[in-house]
């Protein structure tokens, strides 16, 4: 088969727009950066003389850790910005923060915004490539693209197999993207949750439909467990936690049922006891932590394309090539 | 007093009297003298060839945001009742959601007398219905009516206290005016920024549902029945708010109710791409509820076609779907939109548009004006129907540009606009 070979543009902002030979790219370009994180000096000059801005304007570790993480191994100089103690504390409008940063000669930003469509919003007003680390209950493309290359490394292929995301769907960007690339790829795609955190209208997204946890079981290849928002239930869309889990959580007990051994999958952090039982996330089948070692080199990815590298120089990126 | 005006051989559509035939309009002291064929001019008169195009009773726009005070950023009285006069309207009626909002007859006072110093539309407040539009407590109802308030409303924050609604319906009947409502229910919106559906479920932003509307639309409506009290709904979305409305009226409840030009032409579609000058309260909905507001704004059951001309900053708009207001200008593009798109494609005929922007709009606040007969208010549209224009957000003299129209091309426009027998405005005809 033909090397997928597909520019992503300036951005990435979502994986609705992409195509699967743009997923694939991103997914196939992953894979020579993955061997980085496991040398014993981490670094090679592949982004060295980039300038890269970490922009966050909601709180976040596993994402921003990530970002950095790729970014300080490929070379590039980064700076992180997050929301308290900023400018943006002090009610600057985000273009306007987004303007002063570009007036540095900045390269690519990376930014998370608690507003669905911030970083397309971003993109479309500064040069810089601009990646979206999760907007609002929109997407957050580089998670769902780390999760569909931790399930590539497990089955060999993401095409045909049957992905169901439990919980929160309607709050969750993490549920947009993986519906989108899931779907692109040629996966079935379900959904399971209480009613009341289904968006309206998410079946016409071309998504199965469960309300029990049951069922979900007995159809899936894999669950991508959804963390629960302690707040959710203060705005009163569940009753409790302790009733959430035991409808909704995903334990043991619950995978015995099930007709052959689900890959589990978690975004982080994980709500231990709410959503996911400690035995299903230490068991066999969790790949939670293979997820995380998968961001770095999925982002690595990322940064490398949009920077203008092409998938099949990679490997001599890695060892000083001009890209 | 004023130069008499001669307004000759016009198109005169007045639907208040089944008018649509070639007249002269004579007006003299700032109130219609006559009308009819070769009146000759009084001495002094100014005339105005009115041959090929279309004269009609003034245009009354009965919903729109000056945000003067507190908002003079965004729009003032005088700038609003300008961009009111370029697009045909002779008058509009001002909601009382200002900074601070007017709620009692000082506030009231000050909006009329900046409307007459501005020297164009006509600018006739409303009230609020409660104190700072907090939803507790009546305002000073009777003393804004006095002050000339022609109704009240608290636009902007629905009356979520169902008996307060009722004692306000109560309450303004002593005054003849009529309770404009917002009707929306907060608890179902809850953080819903656009229409719920397939829409924004896919781009991750919260929808309000139809009902959200509905239940207070049905509300108002059991509260009109109960207190023979007269309810304006503004700006009603939705396919069952405009079937509730239509059975209220065979009941014989005292009701009228509004339709944008918003979502009589757009629907949640437009907010593909995250477009801030897409996003309003109400929401665009989806292609049945515009299908049923058309089919309403058709039948009589929405009486009056009304902008919701809402300005705000540029810099309010440039922000992320979430986090920027609500609500889009729409003074100097309503009456172009109506002709193009609601006449033009043949929904409506040119009279039936007239009437539910003239007499529809007068009746329903009880305004002087909508009409022709002599005696009434001189006030006067004067519409070019074959001009094709552009809509230039640029070019408005409204303060603010957010509409999600620029660039629509139009056909039909107001050229003169005359109130009390003067011009206010006149359109550039080189």
């Amino acid at each position: 088969m033909k090397q997928p070979n597909a520019s992503l543009g300036k951005d990435l902002v979502g994986l609705e727009t992409l195509s699967a030979e743009q997923i694939l790219t991103v997914l196939n370009t992953a894979e020579p950066f993955k061997e980085i994180s496991e040398r014993r000096i981490k670094k090679v000059p592949v982004l060295r003389g980039k300038t890269i801005v970490n922009l966050f304007f909601e709180a976040s570790t596993r994402t921003l850790v990530s970002f950095e993480f790729a970014e300080k191994r490929l070379s590039a100089d980064t700076v992180n910005i997050s929301s308290s103690g900023s400018s943006v504390a002090k009610g600057e409008t985000l273009v306007d923060t987004a303007r002063n940063l570009e007036a540095m000669r900045i390269d690519m930003v990376v930014v998370r915004h608690g507003s669905s469509g911030a970083a397309k919003f971003l993109a479309e007003r500064i040069p810089s490539n601009v990646i979206n680390a999760g907007d609002g209950s929109h997407e957050h493309p580089t998670q769902a693209l780390l999760d569909m290359l931790t399930i590539r490394d497990h089955f060999g292929k993401i095409e045909g197999l049957k992905v169901c995301l439990v919980g929160d769907i309607l709050h969750s960007r993490v549920a947009r993207s993986n519906i989108f690339g899931l779907l692109t790829l040629g996966a079935e795609v379900a959904v399971c949750g209480p009613k009341t955190l289904l968006p309206l209208g998410i079946a016409e997204l071309g998504v199965t439909v469960f309300s029990r946890i049951e069922e979900a079981v007995q159809w899936a290849d894999v669950l991508n467990v959804l963390r629960l928002q302690l707040e959710r239930m203060e705005a009163g869309y569940l009753p409790s936690l302790r009733e959430y889990n035991q409808v909704w959580g995903v334990s043991q007990a619950r995978l015995d049922q099930a007709p052959k051994d689900l890959l589990i999958l978690h975004p982080g952090p994980m709500n231990r006891g709410v959503e996911i039982d400690s035995d299903v996330a230490d068991g066999p089948h969790a790949m939670i932590l293979q997820q995380v070692t998968n961001g770095v080199a999925v982002r690595m990815a990322v940064l490398y394309l949009l920077s203008g590298g092409a998938p099949d120089t990679a490997e001599a990126a890695k060892e000083g090539a001009e890209v | 007093m004023s130069r008499p005006l001669l307004i000759r051989g016009g198109r005169v559509v007045d639907p208040s009297q089944s008018v649509d035939d070639l007249r002269d309009v004579l007006v003299v002291d700032g109130v219609v003298a006559q009308i009819g064929n070769g009146i000759d001019p009084p001495e002094g008169a100014r005339e105005i060839d009115a041959r090929g195009l279309v004269v009609t009773p003034g245009l009354i726009d009965v919903h729109v945001h000056l945000r003067e005070p507190g908002g003079e950023h965004r729009e003032t009285i005088a700038t609003g009742a300008k961009a009111a006069a370029a697009g045909g309207f002779t008058a509009v009626c001002a909601m009382p959601n200002t900074d601070p909002v007017v709620d009692d007859p000082a506030g009231v006072g000050f909006v009329i007398a900046q409307g007459a110093a501005a020297g164009a539309a006509r600018v006739y407040p409303l009230g609020a219905i409660s104190v700072g539009q907090e939803g507790k407590q009546l305002a000073a109802i009777g003393e804004m009516f006095e002050a000339g308030a022609v109704g009240i409303t608290d636009d902007g924050n629905p009356v979520m206290d169902s008996g307060l609604m009722r004692r306000a319906l109560d309450y303004a009947q002593a005054f003849g005016i009529p309770v404009a409502d917002h009707p929306e229910d907060l608890g179902l919106s809850g953080a819903g920024v656009m229409n719920e559906g397939v829409v924004a479920t896919r781009l991750g932003l919260h929808g309000k549902p139809n009902a959200s509307e509905d239940v207070h639309i049905v509300r108002d409506l059991m509260l009109a029945d109960l207190t023979g009290g007269r309810i304006h709904l503004q700006h009603v979305s939705t396919a069952y708010g405009v079937e509730a409305i239509r059975r209220a009226k065979t009941r014989g409840v005292r009701v009228t109710a509004e339709a944008t030009p918003h979502h009589l032409l757009l629907t949640e579609e437009r907010v593909e791409g995250f477009d801030t000058d897409a996003k309003m309260n109400p929401p665009l909905r989806a292609s049945v509820d515009r299908e049923a507001v058309r089919e309403g704004l058709a039948d009589g059951t929405l009486d009056v076609f009304a902008s919701d001309h809402a300005p705000h900053h540029y810099d309010e708009k440039e922000q992320a779907f979430a986090d920027a207001p609500n609500g889009i200008v729409g003074l100097e593009t309503a009456l172009g939109l109506g002709l193009t798109y609601l006449v033009g494609e043949g929904l409506i005929d040119l009279a039936t548009l007239i009437q539910r922007m003239s007499v529809g709009p007068a009746e329903a606040f009880g305004l002087p004006g909508g009409t022709l007969v002599p005696g009434s208010a001189g006030d006067v549209t004067i519409i070019n129907l074959d001009e094709a224009w552009t809509v230039d957000r640029d070019g408005f003299l409204s303060k603010s540009r957010n509409t999600p129209f620029h660039g629509w091309d139009l056909k039909g426009r107001a050229c003169y606009t005359i109130v009390g027998g003067a011009v206010v405005w006149e359109a550039d005809r080189s």
